[in-house]
């Protein structure tokens, strides 16, 4: 079974997000990057389907700054071949160009499976996933937290609002937007993902052509303005606490 | 150019999504702009009672066995003919479990653009404008809205509900659905949500515990506090991905809606998923280190003091309010 689970980067929210001068994008010296976390769930699916039967999981992600560390953990984590896409990815990418690099190289690694996080934060033109099926002529179903592989097709655990959740079938070979894995993914210690960076290979392959047509232009981004933010209480846990029980008694909640 | 707003109603077992009516509203005033007519587009079966209440011009609908459940392969079939013969100004889906499978591949096979996200549209000087919200709700982006025809993904929150229902039901027309044998995606069976020992959405103090909480030993903390307030725990979904609450206890988008009196919100930074599902409380309280979550958008009261220090020292005090 062949399983291949393309990535992207997105910023990491816990860092301040500068709006760059131009004022449609942000400012790529100011963020951080890590894998978007749909993705880690797309990567331990992966894997724990390997795991329970043949296969092999193949990651694929544009050759950005600190991508390294994504493929190299996911190889800690029981990846088996790790794949950079190069290109002229400097001034950020859209889904609409991701989905069409992504597909065409995929395609060449004949895959019966594509696991690939739901969504991410930063998306504006919709996910990844259902645009690499249709270049791929594949089926998709996602928001999915659970999958068993059979003969030629893939039974999913599609989710609803509010809980509901659909069991599936799916027709191989298929895409998969993953919401969470089965198991929450794995930790891997920093030494193990050292000691992989010393054996596994990254391998590089040429994008293809950045084709961005499909996707909305930005023109203006902005923090959103709120009516009435929230009162801020000042002081330490203590002070704060002691407020909170003032408040609470107010509210009748006390 | 065809200036309508087509709107695909998403509806399950029978009942119509909030969202449908929400994208129903922003279609009202998009329309407004456009001098277009709102054309909702239903696929499914017994229609007549699905529609009785959208707030459109008009219904096109389909009806096919496939549609009982929702197939993305079926859907994706289904309207793509009619998306391609009308080519409205915009056809809007829920950014959903449903419309996310549908519109992007859509977008994809059809080469029309596609924006996501969307929570609100404006109409500047006759062009129409879209603003999304990304970035776990920390950044909007606005540009316009491409034209002949763009497909939306749309996020609840910018319109309400009520706005999209009308008192009189909308004039009908049927479309026939194209052949749709060997779907490649078919629904087998549903699992119902989980009945737990409690239910969150009933209770009237919540203590809701998100990534903050770091760890499963945390936990205890939280249900030390929910205890002195006569209150539960809940969680955003991290923690219930994690393992560390029952997915009963998920308050948010694929969980429960809540409206307590407090909702005690610890850890969590106010992501479009979650909050979505708090907006009813009657007060909520937010701690989160960073000044800049957007849970203190809609926070009545607000602290940045860490959560692992303030929980201990706010459980006693509230047990010695309560003279416990
Ligand atoms: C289809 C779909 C459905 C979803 N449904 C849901 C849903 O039902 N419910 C839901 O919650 N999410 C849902 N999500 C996920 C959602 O997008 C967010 O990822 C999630 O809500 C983030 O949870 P969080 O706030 O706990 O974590 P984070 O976004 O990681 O935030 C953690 C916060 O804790 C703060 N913090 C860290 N340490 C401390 C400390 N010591 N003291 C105080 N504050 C601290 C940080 O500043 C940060 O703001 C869904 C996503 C998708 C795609």
């Amino acid at each position: 079974m062949n399983l291949v689970v393309p990535i992207k980067l997105v910023p990491d929210l816990v860092e301040e997000l500068v709006i760059d001068a131009s004022g449609a994008r942000l400012d790529p010296d100011a963020l951080r990057l890590k894998l978007n976390e749909f993705d880690d769930h797309a990567i331990e699916q992966a894997i724990l389907l390997k795991e329970k039967g043949a296969g092999q999981v193949t990651v694929v992600a544009p050759d950005i700054e600190g991508v390294d560390d994504a493929l190299f953990t996911a190889a800690a984590k029981g990846a088996d071949r790790l794949i950079k896409l190069t290109g002229n990815w400097n001034n950020g990418v859209n889904n609409h160009a991701l989905a069409r690099v992504f597909a065409n190289f995929v395609e060449t690694l004949r895959p019966e499976l594509i696991l690939t996080g739901v969504q991410a934060h930063n998306d504006l033109d919709g996910a990844v996933g259902p645009q690499l099926a249709e270049h791929l002529g594949m089926p998709y179903v996602g928001y999915v937290s659970g999958v068993v592989v059979f003969d030629n097709k893939a039974q999913v655990r599609k989710e609803f609002p509010g809980g509901l959740i659909a069991e599936m079938d799916v027709v191989l070979p298929a895409v998969l937007g993953i919401q969470a894995a089965e198991k929450p993914p794995r930790y891997v210690p920093i030494s193990k993902v050292r000691a992989t960076m010393k054996t596994a290979k990254l391998e590089t392959f040429p994008a293809a052509e950045l084709e961005t047509a499909g996707a909305p232009t930005t023109v203006r981004l902005f923090q959103p303005e709120t009516g009435a933010r929230a009162t801020m209480l000042a002081g330490d846990a203590d002070a704060v606490a002691t407020r909170l029980v003032e408040i609470f008694r107010e509210q009748g909640i006390l | 150019m065809n200036s309508d707003i087509f709107v695909v109603i998403e509806h399950l077992r029978g009942q119509v999504s909030d969202i449908s009516y929400v994208m129903l509203a922003a279609a009202r005033g998009m329309a407004n702009a456009t001098g277009g007519k709102v054309i909702a587009v239903i696929l499914g079966h017994d229609v007549e009672t699905l529609a009785r209440d959208l707030a459109a011009d008009r219904v096109l609908y389909m009806e096919h066995a496939a549609f009982a459940d929702f197939s993305s392969d079926a859907y994706q079939r289904a309207l793509e003919g009619v998306i391609k013969e009308h080519a409205p100004r915009a056809v809007l889906f829920g950014d959903t479990t449903m419309g996310g499978d549908v519109a992007a591949w859509l977008s994809t096979h059809l080469a029309l653009p596609l924006v996501s996200a969307c929570r609100t549209f404006r109409a500047d000087a006759g062009a129409l404008k879209f603003v999304s919200q990304i970035c776990g709700g920390k950044m909007m982006a606005e540009g316009d809205l491409p034209a002949p025809t763009t497909l939306v993904l749309m996020v609840p929150g910018g319109y309400k509900p009520e706005q999209g229902r009308a008192a009189q039901a909308p004039e009908l027309a049927r479309v026939n659905a194209p052949a749709l044998d060997d779907l490649r995606v078919t629904v087998k069976d549903y699992v119902e949500p989980a009945v737990g020992d409690v239910d969150v959405s009933k209770e009237a103090v919540v203590v809701s515990i998100g990534r903050g909480i770091q760890n499963q030993d945390n936990v205890e903390l939280a249900e030390e506090l929910a205890k002195a307030l006569g209150g539960v725990v809940a969680g955003s979904r991290p923690v219930i991905d994690q393992g560390w609450l029952a997915p009963t206890r998920l308050v948010g988008k694929s969980g429960k809606a809540v409206k307590p009196k407090l909702y005690l919100a610890l850890g969590i930074s106010g992501a479009p998923e979650h909050v979505e599902a708090i907006g009813d409380s009657e007060m909520i309280v937010a701690i989160n280190t960073d000044p800049a979550a957007p849970i203190f958008d809609i926070a009545k009261f607000g602290s940045q003091v860490d959560m692992l220090d303030l929980m201990p020292v706010l459980t006693e005090k509230v047990q010695q309010a309560k003279g416990l």
